[in-house]
């Protein structure tokens, strides 16, 4: 029977993953994302928001455990948005269990599980998140999370050799941009007649997009408090 | 020729209030780094404050962005306006000082003709204000290089936020100074032909700055009508072009493609328009002068 139940698993996983409650599943990507206490990881930052023209930047970014994060220029300069933290993926689970799941089902195209995470605190600046876990591997492809002040930010992730700690290669961060604007008599522009041009531009798209592409990760050698301190 | 110009020079450099303008732009600059260095950080809140809802403004990203690169764009942006006045001081003096000295008709009594006599007196003047402008770049990019350190030049404009790394900034400096000194060289030209008017220096040089004054507020107005038709033409409004070299071009992701300009031909043809009007500026100088008795 023990042999059975082995070539099962073996042979049709799936068949055990859709089984698994959103409870448990969340528990699994927890358990792998508790194997990181800290890491330091170097990679690139690519900002595409409507009104900012910016050169790719290095940089590298820290996390220490439970929830300290810091994105830092090695080279250039990068509008860094606001609510980055979340991308480091502990942070959703920052109520330490304090929230509702609410199981929504498999997502049509992907065929990933849609978890919806309800924090229990009325005050909680998180109003929902919306996790796509894909089951096989118990990492989060996508999240979605609407926050009481900042509105919503999205994050897609990539996985690559980093994925046993639940770390991403590549990490889309989408949010919402508010409109840019200076006096003319501050910045006595120079009319190149390209005004048009950009008012279209950015009347079009108020969504900005920033994507880090790590190269490398520490995992677990210690970050000095130091490095997260202004 | 060149003997008329190297006289012309000498004349020029002999004079103290020749000095006062290096002077005035050493201490504007100085002043601005000083302010920069102690208290840059509320500029930049000013200026940032309609993003700082979108995006972290942190104390240290406020230092990156007050490097060498940024705080020379801040001075040349105020500064370009005042620099006419200085460029004025000896352009609008070399006619009417001379006429003021009663020393034009000794000088037209030597072997040279009134056109030869006006071109000298005219590339003194430029000559004088690419000095200037040197002494402006020495002090304003270098020095601020050495103070404030270099990284990505940032470029806040009325709707847009224009980057670029550090490696790609110096060539767009070189060029927009370059075309500063054409910029003034036609206020230069301005002063000069106004020079040739007058029988003291007081009344070009005021006269210069207050059509240089008044034409930039013009052109800083946003009239629908006035905007196509008389807008393009004013010689002010083409004097700023030298921040078309920090406009950048970016790929469909928003990143900055290296070592581009967004509106090369647009630049180009307000340079053209500014050498018309030096042209214009000078020819008439030259005719008037011709044809006037002494």
């Amino acid at each position: 029977m023990k042999i059975v139940t082995l070539i099962s698993l073996l042979l049709f996983p799936a068949l055990y993953a859709e089984s698994q409650t959103a409870e448990e599943l969340v528990k699994q990507v927890k358990a792998k994302l508790d194997l990181v206490n800290d890491y330091e990881a170097s990679g690139t930052i690519k900002t595409n928001v409507v009104f900012i023209k910016a050169p790719v930047a290095k940089v590298k970014v820290y996390y220490k455990k439970p929830n300290k994060i810091r994105i830092n220029n090695e080279s250039g300069i990068s509008f860094i948005p606001k609510g980055s933290v979340n991308i480091n993926l502990s942070n959703l689970f920052m109520n330490n269990g304090n929230y509702d799941l609410i199981d929504g089902g498999k997502d049509a195209t992907t065929g990933y599980r849609i978890v919806k995470l309800l924090p229990k605190e009325e005050n909680s600046e998180i109003a929902l998140s919306v996790l796509y876990i894909d089951e096989k591997t118990a990492l989060i492809r996508k999240a979605r999370t609407t926050t009481r002040e900042n509105g919503t930010y999205e994050l897609d992730m990539t996985y690559g050799k980093y994925a046993s700690y639940g770390l991403a290669d590549k990490v889309i961060f989408s949010f919402s941009t508010k409109d840019y604007k200076l006096p003319k008599g501050v910045t006595f522009d120079y009319d190149d007649g390209s005004k048009n041009e950009q008012e279209t531009a950015r009347m079009k798209n108020k969504t900005g997009r920033v994507e880090i592409v790590y190269s490398s990760y520490k995992i677990n050698a210690g970050v000095p408090d130091s490095v997260f301190k202004e | 020729m060149w003997k008329l110009l190297q006289i012309e020079l000498f004349k020029i450099f002999k004079r103290p209030r020749t000095y006062i303008a290096f002077g005035a732009v050493a201490a504007i600059v100085f002043l601005f780094q000083a302010g920069m260095k102690f208290d840059g950080k509320s500029y930049l809140d000013l200026i940032l404050n309609s993003v700082s809802d979108s995006f972290e403004v942190s104390d240290d990203f406020k230092g990156r962005i007050l490097n060498g690169y940024f705080i020379c764009f801040a001075i040349l942006n105020i500064l370009l306006i005042q620099m006419p006045l200085l460029v004025a001081l000896i352009a609008g003096d070399s006619i009417a000082g001379e006429a003021n000295m009663g020393t034009l008709r000794l000088s037209l009594s030597r072997p040279v003709s009134r056109t030869e006599y006006m071109l000298v007196k005219f590339t003194a003047s430029v000559i004088y204000t690419v000095i200037l402008l040197i002494w402006l770049a020495l002090i304003a990019l270098f020095g601020s290089m050495i103070i404030f350190g270099t990284n990505t030049l940032v470029v806040f404009r009325a709707g847009t936020i224009e980057m670029m790394e550090a490696g790609d900034v110096m060539w767009r400096y070189f060029a927009a100074f370059g075309y500063a000194a054409v910029a003034l060289t036609t206020v230069a030209a301005l002063a000069f032909l106004l020079s040739v008017f007058a029988e003291n220096s007081i009344g070009p040089i005021i006269a210069t700055m207050s059509i240089v004054i008044v034409l930039t507020i013009l052109s800083e107005m946003n009239i629908p009508l006035y905007d196509k038709t008389i807008k393009p033409y004013l010689f002010t409004s083409h004097m700023v072009a030298w921040k078309g070299f920090f406009y950048v071009k970016a790929d469909p992701e928003g990143t900055t493609i290296r070592g581009s300009i967004h509106n090369l031909p647009a630049i180009l043809k307000s340079m053209g328009i500014l050498v018309a009007y030096i042209m214009l500026f000078v020819g008439s100088a030259v005719w008037v002068f011709r044809k006037k008795i002494f």
